[in-house]
């Protein structure tokens, strides 16, 4: 079994759809064309390096290099995720929160399915090691950048119900409890809805592309559904931390509703 | 002189103060004053809702040295306009207090209806119903009859007189009407004078 590899014409035919799909939603007078394009050059690039980096990577082997990319794509991952909040804490935790809780339970996960599950040699080979990090890392950032958002926004909205729930004497958890429960509910959303409609309604792009890389299909599955099951638990664990730790940042120790520690929005 | 229910020395928060006031248990501490005084935040201070300078005692115990949940139970703020969050009266409450909800014209089956047929005089009326389950030594209340028409703006004045006098709890009332503060405080206060 082999690949049959792209030539440089079948992906410039690929690009001529999205740019096609760029001109018509300029005639349109949509203010989208120039993001698409942008993203899909963004794409190409990124891509590009990340596969350059892999060949070096793959042939070298080198543990040290390996933290580095690691390290390299969790900080990008925490950009990403204070980027997509619209009020975010103040001082070092607006950053500091998504990246620690993305630290931990993605880096966590991919330690222990290398070490207990998949156990290449070594194993942190960087044919594991770093696909299976990409994947958590993308799909956490998703889930804990939704759950942060809907948190600060809900906090924010919700600031008269919660001022008279503490009022009433109740405790800050029992007071912020319905805003961090919406906050966890839109970041599991995504991983749930996925699980749910693997299969039946999409086929998951990893096992799409071990197919198509001539893997047979049932060792295709099982890694699929490996990586769902790591992928919620790095999710839910991430999300469940990160949207704790900052609805406690947002009370202080009197459990007073502290809303001057989030940015004005953005 | 009776010793204070509530007192609180050099109170500052935002515009507001520094304010000394001392409200002795049954009597009701009128406050007034333009907007922007600080009338809302002198009950928020009160309360503990707001980061504030200068100590509050509760019957000699400081407000620093009581768990917030039970301080704010026992030091009850008001807010002028009610927020509720489920959808019936009775789920925001334990156990209604028929008498009081009488006194205040609403019959039991009150509980049931939903919170956004409510008018603004009903919220508030219900509002103040809901802060008083926990039976506040202090309570603060923040222009408590601001949606009001007259007959309902006295059945919350003699209300708010028979908890003082059956409980010896201190009132704080905030109210932009000269009238409502000769009816009901002891003492007043004026904010925002120089």
């Amino acid at each position: 079994m082999h690949v049959i590899p792209l030539s440089p014409l079948d992906l410039t035919l690929a690009a001529l759809l999205v740019v096609a799909l760029a001109g018509l939603v300029w005639a349109q007078r949509l203010e989208l064309a120039r993001p698409l394009l942008i993203a899909a050059v963004r794409t190409a690039v990124q891509l590009g390096l990340i596969g350059l980096v892999l060949e070096v990577l793959f042939s070298s082997m080198n543990p040290t290099l390996i933290a580095l990319v690691a390290m390299f794509m969790l900080a990008v991952a925490g950009y990403e995720v204070m980027s997509r909040q619209q009020r975010r804490l103040v001082g070092f935790w607006g950053y500091g929160v998504g990246t620690v809780a993305m630290f931990v339970s993605s880096f966590g996960v991919a330690v222990l399915t290398l070490l207990v599950m998949v156990q290449p040699e070594p194993w942190y080979a960087p044919q594991y090691a770093i696909p299976l990090l990409g994947m958590l890392l993308g799909n956490t950032m998703t889930g804990i950048a939704l759950g942060l958002d809907r948190l600060t926004q809900g906090l924010w909205r919700e600031r008269p119900q919660i001022e008279t729930r503490l009022a009433l004497g109740e405790s800050w958890l029992e007071a912020s409890a319905a805003v961090r429960h919406e906050a966890l509910r839109s970041a599991l959303t995504p991983i749930i809805n996925s699980m749910a409609a693997a299969g039946v309604v999409s086929l998951p792009g990893m096992m799409t592309g071990q197919i198509l890389g001539g893997s047979p299909p049932m060792e295709a599955v099982k890694y699929q559904i490996l990586m769902m099951f790591l992928i919620s638990a790095g999710t839910g664990f991430g999300a469940l931390g990160a949207v704790q730790f900052s609805a406690r940042r947002l009370f202080d120790e009197r459990q007073r509703l502290r809303l001057e520690r989030l940015r004005a929005k953005v | 002189m009776s010793p204070s229910r509530i007192r609180a020395t050099g109170l500052r928060s935002g515009p507001l103060g520094p304010v000394d006031i001392a409200v002795a248990a049954g009597t009701c501490l009128g406050v007034s004053g333009p907007s922007g005084s600080g009338k809302s935040l002198l009950l928020r201070a009160l309360a503990d809702l707001d980061p504030h300078d200068g100590e509050v005692w509760l019957d000699g115990l400081a407000q620093a040295a009581t768990p917030p949940t039970d301080w704010r139970r026992r030091v009850t703020w008001v807010a002028a306009e009610s927020v509720w969050w489920a959808d019936t009266v009775g789920e925001h409450f334990r156990a209604p207090d028929q008498s009081a909800w009488a006194d205040l014209g609403f019959a039991p089956e009150v509980a049931g209806w939903e919170i956004r047929r409510l008018s603004s005089g009903e919220k508030q009326r219900l509002g103040l119903l809901r802060a008083l389950q926990s039976r506040p030594a202090v309570l603060l209340l923040d222009e408590p009859t601001s949606a009001l028409d007259r007959v309902n703006t006295e059945r919350v004045e003699a209300l708010i007189a028979d908890y003082r006098a059956d409980t010896g709890a201190a009132v704080v009332w905030v109210s932009h009407d000269p009238a409502q503060l000769d009816r009901v405080a002891d003492a007043r206060l004026l904010l925002g004078e120089a």
